[in-house]
């Protein structure tokens, strides 16, 4: 499942469940769909609630982040488990998408600054 | 005394299931339940149906190219290993050692990353990759779990 807000020209795209091959190619249909509408430049990925993500999810997270750079923008995420992780740094990811162990959108709502982190 | 108990198959477990993409959850779980009754790691668990996703995926993909298909499983239990063989009748694979490079895919206009096989070699002990043009191909991975 996949919900959206947004901070300014930042999209946050908040994941929950699983990330395979099948719901990569629905959640890259909706990101798509969304970052347009609201004119984004940033993708801020909640990963609190991934359970599971294979090298589907690098297809997809790399071809956000290229669009977001296409725009101008990065990439961010947050709440990435350690699992998770395993599958970003064994294919570069968090090299180019920005890690923190913060909350943004809590810490964005307190009109605080987001420290990235890693 | 004189017992032969080593290569016993302790239990198996055969899947056909439809090459459609809402079944890789499906081929996860069925994984995931097979190994339970060792009272596995979880980190091992994950690895295993990381692995079998992996290869379950590419055989929808790659092998039958998301057209009609079946994709077959077979689940060995020996000894505290688990042998997972993936096998599709699909296109086969031209080069196999290239095929099993990192970042090498025929696919990237579908945002594939080309990690796949790096993955389940990264995640299981053992892996060999049999395939012929034309005929299909089939993934034999192994994993030792680990004592708890
Ligand atoms: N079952 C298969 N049948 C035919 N070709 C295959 C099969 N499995 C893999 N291949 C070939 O091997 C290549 C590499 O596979 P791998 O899983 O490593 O990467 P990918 O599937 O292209 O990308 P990713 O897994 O990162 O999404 C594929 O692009 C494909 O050409
Ligand atoms: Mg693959």
């Amino acid at each position: 499942m996949i919900s959206f807000g947004r901070d300014g020209r930042s999209l946050i795209a908040r994941i929950e469940g699983e990330i395979d091959h099948h719901t990569a190619d629905e959640f890259k249909t909706s990101i798509e769909k969304e970052y347009g509408r609201i004119n984004a430049k940033n993708i801020i990925f909640d990963f609190t609630g991934v359970t599971f993500m294979d090298s589907s999810g690098i297809g997809m997270l790399i071809g956000r982040y290229k669009k977001a750079v296409e725009y101008g923008g990065s990439v961010y995420a947050f709440g990435v488990s350690k699992e998770v992780f395993r599958i970003f740094e064994m294919s570069g990811l968090h090299k180019i998408i920005k890690i923190s162990d913060e909350e943004p959108a809590d810490n964005l709502k307190k009109g605080g600054r987001v420290k990235w982190v890693k | 005394m004189g017992e032969i108990t080593e290569n016993k198959v302790e239990n198996r477990v055969r899947i056909e299931m439809d090459a459609k993409s809402r079944n890789e959850s499906f081929a996860r779980l069925a994984v995931a339940a097979f190994v339970s009754e060792l009272d596995p790691l979880v980190s091992d668990v994950i690895d295993i149906k990381t692995a079998v996703s992996e290869a379950v995926t590419n055989a929808i993909i790659h092998g039958y190219e998301d057209s009609p298909g079946t994709v077959y499983i077979d689940l060995k239990l020996t000894d505290g290993v688990i042998t997972v063989t993936i096998k599709d009748d699909g296109v086969g694979i031209d080069d196999i050692s290239r095929a099993m490079e990192p970042l090498y895919t025929s696919k990237p206009e579908e945002e594939r990353s080309g990690m796949g096989f790096t993955v389940m070699e990264a995640f299981m002990d053992s892996i060999i990759v049999r395939s012929e043009k034309g005929r299909g191909t089939e993934v034999i991975m192994t994993k030792k779990l680990s004592d708890v």
